[in-house]
C-alpha cells in the first residue's frame, strides 16, 4: 500500500517539477502520435471516402479487409516495419530503424484502417439520395465529396478520437521500431515498460498519470467540437 | 423539336442489368408550363425525372435541352446547372438554413453579396425567412420542406424537378406548400416537372400530365383532358373515373357556390370567391339517373341528358351522359332494366351540392 502511496506522491513531483526528462518523453509521444493519426486521417479519409463512393469487382472483399484492419495488432505491424526498414530489407537504405520517423510510420499503419474504416461506414451511412441532391444544385464531383465529407464531420472526429487513442497508447510496434532509446526515441508508454521492468514504480505511475490525463484532454477538446455542431 | 420545348426525348432506352426499366419513344416537356408525371409506385417516374435532371445516365436515345443534344460531359454539366431536383426527404446538411439555400450559388461561385440577396429573396418566396438563423436540423417537416423548396429556386433554374415532393407531409402543410408554389410557378415561369401520386395535387399544379406505366408513358395531355378521357383501362382506373369539369365561380354565398360549366349553372358547397376558376369532381356513384324529373329532393342538381354510351362492367353499367357537359353515372344492372334506358334516351341527371368537389384552377 506504501509503495502505490509514495509512488503515487513522487508522480505529481515529477510532474509538477517539470522534470526535464519526463517532460520530453511526453512531448515526444505527442509529437510521434498527432503526427502519426493526421497522416492517418489524410490517407483514411481519401482512401474510405473513395471506396464507398464507387462500386467495383471485389468492393465487399476491401472492405471487409478495412474492418480487419482496424484490429490490426502493434506487434505484428511493428515486426512488419522491422523487416521492411532492417539494414538489408527493401527500405533499408533509408536508414530509420530506431528512430521516431519509423515509430511514425508503424503508427499510422496501425491508426491508418480504424480512420478508414470510420469513414467508410460514416459516408455510406448519409442518405443515398443526397449525392444526387448536391449534384442536381451544380456541384463538380470534388464539391459534391468535399460537402459529403464536411455532412460526416461528427463520425470522422470520432475516428480521429478512436486513432490517436489507439496509436497514444500503444505499446509493441514503437519500442520494436524505435528501439527505447533515452532522449531520443523514448515515449510514454515505452518509458512505463521500462520502468515498470526496473522496478521503479513512482516513475512509471508518473507516466501513466500523464498518458491518461494526455488521452481525457484530447478527448475533452474533440468531444467539445463534437457537442457544438448538435442542434440548439 | 420547337424551341418552345425545354427538354426532348428521343428513343430513350434506361436498363439496369438486363431489365428495360425506362422506355420512352418520344416526348418532350413545354417552356414555362408544369407537367406531372404520374403512375404507380416503381413504374419509373423516378427515373425518368432523375434522368431527365441529368443525373441518371440513360442507356440508349437522346435527350436535347433546349434544342442541343446532352451528349457530353459539357452539355451535361449545362442541363444540371439549369436544372434544380427536390427530393421527397428535404435533405439538409447539418448547418444553418442560410448555409443550406446558399449552397447551390456557393458551387457556382456567386459573390457573397448576390449570395445573401438570392437567398434572402427565396426564404421570403416560401415564408421561411424567420428560420434563417436555425440549425436545419432542428426544423419540422413543413419547414424543412419549404427551406428544400428555395433551396432550389434560389438557384433560378430554367428547370425545376419535384420527386415526391409532397409524400411525407402533414395535410395542412401540403396544401399550404401546393398554394405556394402553384403562385411561385406562375410568377416566375419556371418549368417544372413533378412526380406525383395524388391527382388532386396534379390538377392543382399542372398543365400537362404523363400517365406511366412500366417504363412507359401511356398517355400524355392536358390535366383535365387525360382525366376526362382516358385512353385506356389502366388510366382510367388509375386517373380513377370522376367527371372534372372546367368551371367559373358565379356567385357565391351562405357555402353554397352557383358555378358556370358549359353553359349550365352547376351549385356546389364551397366558398370560393365569385371569378375564381375552379376544377368541378364529381364520382360517378354520386349521380342518380332517373326517367323523369324528380320532385321534391335535397339534390340541388337536376340536368336533362342525353345518354351518349353504356359500357358494361362486371357489376354495373358505366354510362356516358351528355348534358351540356359530360357526367359519368354508375347505376347496377337491375336498375338499368328497371328504367330501361339505352343509347341516345333522354333522361334526368341528379346530383347534391355536397357531391361537387371543387378544386382552385389557375
Amino acid at each position: 500500500m506504501e509503495l502505490i502511496l509514495q509512488g503515487i506522491i513522487k508522480a505529481f513531483e515529477l510532474i509538477f517539477s517539470f522534470d526535464p526528462e519526463v517532460l520530453g518523453i511526453t512531448l515526444l509521444s505527442l509529437k510521434v502520435s498527432v503526427t502519426a493519426t493526421l497522416i492517418s486521417l489524410f490517407i483514411g479519409v481519401a482512401i474510405g471516402t473513395t471506396v464507398a463512393l464507387n462500386n467495383f469487382y471485389g468492393k465487399r472483399l476491401v472492405i471487409s479487409l478495412i474492418n480487419t484492419g482496424m484490429g490490426l495488432p502493434p506487434v505484428v505491424v511493428g515486426l512488419f516495419v522491422t523487416i521492411m526498414i532492417w539494414r538489408s530489407g527493401p527500405f533499408g537504405f533509408l536508414e530509420i530503424l530506431y528512430t521516431p520517423y519509423a515509430m511514425i510510420i508503424a503508427q499510422a499503419i496501425i491508426a491508418t484502417p480504424i480512420v478508414m474504416g470510420i469513414s467508410l461506414a460514416a459516408i455510406q451511412n448519409l442518405p443515398p439520395n443526397l449525392r444526387l441532391q448536391i449534384l442536381s444544385l451544380g456541384a463538380s464531383r470534388l464539391q459534391m465529396v468535399w460537402v459529403l465529407i464536411k455532412e460526416s464531420r461528427l463520425p470522422l472526429l470520432a475516428a480521429v478520437m478512436a486513432g490517436f487513442g489507439g496509436v497514444i497508447s500503444e505499446v509493441g510496434a514503437s519500442i520494436m521500431v524505435g528501439g527505447n532509446i533515452k532522449g531520443y526515441s523514448r515515449v510514454l508508454t515505452t518509458a512505463t515498460v521500462m520502468e515498470t521492468g526496473k522496478g521503479n514504480f513512482d516513475i512509471a505511475i508518473a507516466l501513466g498519470i500523464i498518458l491518461l490525463i494526455i488521452s481525457f484532454l484530447i478527448n475533452l477538446i474533440l468531444t467539445q467540437i463534437q457537442q457544438r455542431q448538435h442542434p440548439r | 423539336m420547337t424551341s418552345e420545348n425545354i427538354l426532348d426525348v428521343n428513343n430513350l432506352v434506361v436498363r439496369r442489368g438486363k431489365a428495360i426499366i425506362l422506355n420512352i419513344p418520344e416526348f418532350y416537356i413545354q417552356a414555362e408550363r408544369s407537367l406531372a408525371l404520374i403512375g404507380p409506385n416503381g413504374t419509373g417516374k423516378s427515373t425518368l425525372l432523375l434522368t431527365l435532371a441529368g443525373l441518371l445516365p440513360f442507356s440508349s436515345g437522346q435527350l436535347f435541352f433546349e434544342g442541343n443534344p446532352v451528349c457530353d460531359r459539357a452539355s451535361l454539366s449545362h442541363l444540371r446547372r439549369n436544372a434544380a431536383v427536390v427530393f421527397q426527404e428535404p435533405l439538409l446538411l447539418n448547418e444553418t438554413v442560410h448555409q443550406n439555400v446558399a449552397l447551390g450559388l456557393k458551387f457556382r461561385h456567386v459573390n457573397s453579396h448576390e449570395i445573401k440577396k438570392r437567398v434572402e429573396e427565396a426564404l421570403d418566396y416560401f415564408g421561411v425567412t424567420h428560420l434563417a438563423v436555425r440549425s436545419a436540423k432542428t426544423l419540422s417537416g413543413g419547414e424543412a420542406k419549404r427551406v428544400s423548396l428555395a433551396r432550389a429556386f434560389a438557384l433560378k433554374p430554367r428547370l425545376i424537378l419535384l420527386d415526391e415532393a409532397f409524400t411525407s407531409l402533414d395535410p395542412p402543410s401540403k396544401e399550404a406548400i401546393i398554394d405556394d408554389l402553384r403562385h411561385i410557378l406562375d410568377e416566375t415561369k419556371i418549368t417544372a416537372i413533378l412526380a406525383l401520386h395524388d391527382r388532386e395535387e396534379t390538377l392543382r399544379l399542372a398543365q400537362n400530365v404523363a400517365v406511366m406505366q412500366n417504363g412507359r408513358i401511356v398517355q400524355f395531355g392536358a390535366t383535365a383532358q387525360v382525366f376526362n378521357r382516358p385512353n385506356d383501362e389502366f388510366v382510367a382506373n388509375f386517373v380513377g373515373t370522376e367527371s372534372i369539369l372546367e368551371g367559373l365561380v358565379q356567385n357565391s354565398a351562405g357555402g353554397l357556390m352557383g358555378i358556370v360549366v358549359g353553359g349550365k349553372l352547376i351549385e356546389a358547397a364551397g366558398s370560393f370567391p365569385s371569378g375564381q376558376k375552379v376544377y368541378c369532381c364529381l364520382r360517378p356513384e354520386h349521380i342518380t339517373i332517373s326517367l323523369a324529373c324528380p320532385g321534391k329532393t335535397s339534390a340541388r342538381n337536376i340536368f336533362e341528358a342525353k345518354i351518349k354510351k353504356i359500357i358494361r362492367q362486371a357489376f354495373f353499367y358505366k354510362v356516358l351522359l351528355d348534358c351540356g357537359f359530360p357526367l359519368v353515372a354508375y347505376i347496377t344492372v337491375p336498375s338499368c332494366d328497371d328504367l330501361g334506358i339505352c343509347e341516345e334516351a333522354t333522361v334526368t341527371a341528379s346530383f347534391k351540392a355536397t357531391s361537387v368537389h371543387v378544386i382552385r384552377r389557375e
